[in-house]
């Protein structure tokens, strides 16, 4: 027996909670480990407020809560996101859950919740700010277990968007560095940051907000990967890969009708 | 003689294969916890950045010589000499600090907390020719200011800069080439200093004034790669940004804040720089060498407690915060970030990136010392401060040594010397 992906159904629990169980590891380790994290409070405000614009959004458009989706949306951004602004700790995932529901084509939404909401308070220069470098290299070994085991799990046909990721930016960076006639230590610092690996992981792979064909998915990963690198490495922006992330937003629709393929669903029902 | 190594730099010449350093250097002028430290001072509005490189020099001036690369072409009028005492009355305003406090008598009545700031002690703080064409260097221009002959330079590739640069005294380290090839080839020009022996003031000891350069460019960044060229070991270089929003930081190594606020015992006072030293290094071990080290943020309209008088806004355009009026009447919002860096090739293996946040949060490096009330303190209260001295003291024993490393049996033994008895 199949379930409406056409993956055998087993008496498995939703995938995403492995996501849920992988960032809650990795935000709680960010609070532990690292100064400037998010404090307790932040945490609670943003999943909070994540949780209640889905509730609020499902009432409004008469589909089933579930909170699955908006603990990840919060999670995402207590990790990633900074502000001292308790209000757009909300905002952001607000924005985030918003989006989701109202910015969709043809019933899909076009951006990731997370990337939705850090962009938009970064465009309107709200204040707050992303700290890339905030995980160290040791740790990153860690926190790449940790999402690794998280994509193998939650077997959500995300594996291969990540690696499609990971493998054209490391690539460029590679190549940046071959072309420099840099050390090779410059490029392998340069891939072993958390937020990088937490971007490849959990929002680039978002089956929800990519395309539904594998090959189109390879395309989009190609193409928020070079965008990524470029915003990075030629206009110093080093929130670059959040923006390629929501400029490619608008490659899905045009992929999706390229490439037409089975949309995918998570398994537990309800609006996601 | 001391010199550091500062950044960005290489900086060569001084005799005796003294490339000890690849930066610039720091006179010893005076005791901070890390006088040996190079000084960047970074002013950075929209995409317009200006970096001031004290060079305090205690050498022969003939020998000083700075190379850093920079993103644009230089021209005369985006280079000038600052004021040491300027820089030095940043690095004075933002240096960590110990804070002092005494206890009032407590069977009196207690009257409004009063707080007293003691300073560690008042702070420290080239040939011409037209290029070369068989070696495929250009002079993209070429300009004196203050004591300084400058030269910005591009190349084709880097041997031939560094065979221009060595036949010019500039004595490029083995090694360096690879690293001045990848600037060149990210586009970057190199902006080469000497002094000019006929403009320094020679009375006595010699200074050099701090050199200023400006740019516009995206990159925001400090170019430190020059100067891990050479296995010397880590070097400390303390960066001051200047920005009209917020705090800056590192965004491709991860910034921790210092310890703050910590009780310490009193007898620390008198070797406040050693004690921050062991601080210092003790946060570097922890983070395996792989971090920066935020040690003051803090808007410059206020300071609490100030370790020296705020700068003026005269100050702050001349080190390059050219957002802030003249007028002495206008407070206007200027963010200073001290980050403290100790980096080699090791663990440091790419230049700095950097970027403004918006996070204005007030931080600063300080630790505490609290004298004891020493008058009589005969009544009910006064036996029970007199009682919890004690604990008191031996919290402060073990603040130190978790902070520090340092052994507890000799925290102890200072601390009962100066009248402090831990139990």
């Amino acid at each position: 027996m199949r379930d409406h992906n056409g993956l055998p159904l087993m008496a498995s629990p939703d995938p995403r909670w492995f996501q849920v169980c992988a960032l809650s590891v990795l935000l709680l380790a960010s609070m532990t480990l690292y100064d400037l994290a998010a404090t307790p409070l932040q945490a609670a405000v943003t999943i909070g407020t994540a949780l209640a614009a889905q509730a609020l959004f499902c009432a409004g458009f008469g589909t089933r809560f579930e909170a699955l989706s908006p603990a990840i949306t919060g999670l995402s951004l207590s990790i990633l996101l900074r502000t001292h602004e308790p209000w757009l700790w909300a905002a952001a995932a607000g924005l985030g859950i918003a989006s989701k529901f109202l910015l969709r084509v043809e019933g899909k939404h076009l951006f990731n919740p997370a990337a939705f909401g850090i962009v938009v308070l970064l465009a309107v220069d709200a204040e707050v700010w992303v700290s890339p470098g905030q995980w160290g290299t040791a740790v990153w070994l860690v926190a790449a277990l940790v999402c690794a085991g998280a994509l193998v799990l939650s077997r959500a046909r995300r594996a291969g968007t990540a690696a499609a990721f990971l493998g054209c930016y490391g690539g460029l960076i590679g190549g940046r560095a071959w072309w420099l006639g840099d050390p090779w230590t410059i490029p392998l610092h340069q891939v072993q940051t958390g937020s990088l690996l937490l971007f490849a992981c959990f929002m680039i792979t978002d089956p929800r907000s990519t395309p539904d064909h594998p090959a189109a998915r390879l395309v989009f990963a190609m193409a928020v990967a070079g965008g990524a690198y470029w915003l990075q490495f030629v206009w110093q922006v080093r929130t670059g890969a959040y923006w390629a992330l929501a400029g490619a937003a608008v490659l899905t629709p045009l992929l999706d009708a390229v490439l037409p393929a089975a949309r995918f669903r998570w398994r537990s029902l309800g609006v996601q | 003689m001391r010199y550091i190594a500062v950044l960005m730099a290489l900086t060569f010449g001084w005799s005796q294969g003294a490339w000890a350093f690849c930066g610039f250097y720091v006179a010893s002028a005076g005791p901070t916890p890390f006088n040996d430290a190079s000084k960047v001072v970074l002013a950075r509005q929209g995409q317009r950045t200006t970096i001031t490189m004290s060079s305090d020099v205690s050498g022969a001036p003939k020998d000083f010589a700075l190379v850093i690369p920079v993103p644009t072409v230089v021209e005369r009028n985006q280079v000038r000499v600052v004021q040491s005492a300027t820089v030095d009355h940043l690095d004075q305003y933002s240096v960590p600090r110990l804070v002092e406090y005494h206890d009032e008598d407590p069977c009196a009545p207690p009257p409004p907390p009063m707080m007293m700031l003691a300073v560690p002690a008042p702070t420290a703080a080239m040939p011409r020719t037209r290029g070369d064409t068989a070696l495929g260097v250009r002079v993209e221009a070429e300009y004196s200011v203050g004591e300084y002959d400058i030269q910005v330079l591009s190349a084709q590739d880097s041997s031939g800069l560094v065979t221009y640069l060595n036949a010019r005294r500039y004595r490029i380290p083995d090694g360096a080439g690879p690293v001045i090839g990848s600037y060149l080839r990210q586009g970057m020009h190199f902006f080469v200093a000497k002094v000019n022996l006929g403009r320094v003031n020679t009375g006595g000891t010699t200074f050099l004034r701090p050199i200023q350069v400006e740019y516009s460019s995206p990159k925001f960044m400090l170019p430190i790669r020059l100067g891990t060229v050479n296995a010397r070991g880590p070097q400390d270089m303390v960066v001051l940004a200047l920005t009209e929003r917020g705090r800056v930081e590192t965004t491709n190594y991860p910034v921790r804040r210092m310890p703050t606020g910590t009780a310490i015992p009193v007898y620390v006072k008198d070797g406040f720089n050693d004690f921050y030293r062991a601080v210092f290094d003790r946060q570097v071990q922890d983070a395996d060498g792989q971090a920066t080290f935020l040690e003051y943020a803090w808007d410059m309209g206020a300071c609490d407690p100030c370790s020296a008088p705020p700068l003026a806004n005269d100050e702050l355009r001349e080190l390059g915060a050219s957002w802030v009026q003249a007028s002495p009447y206008l407070n206007q919002p200027t963010f200073l970030t001290r980050l403290h860096v100790r980096y080699d090739r090791a663990h440091f293996p790419e230049d700095l990136a950097l970027q403004e946040t918006s996070d204005r949060e007030s931080y600063q490096a300080r630790y505490v010392v609290t004298h004891a009330w020493t008058g009589e303190a005969a009544c009910e209260a006064g036996k029970r401060y007199t009682a919890s001295l004690p604990n008191r003291y031996r919290q402060a024993a073990r603040n130190v040594v978790e902070l520090t490393n340092w052994s507890y049996a000799d925290v102890k033994r200072r601390m009962d010397e100066t009248g402090e008895r831990v139990p």
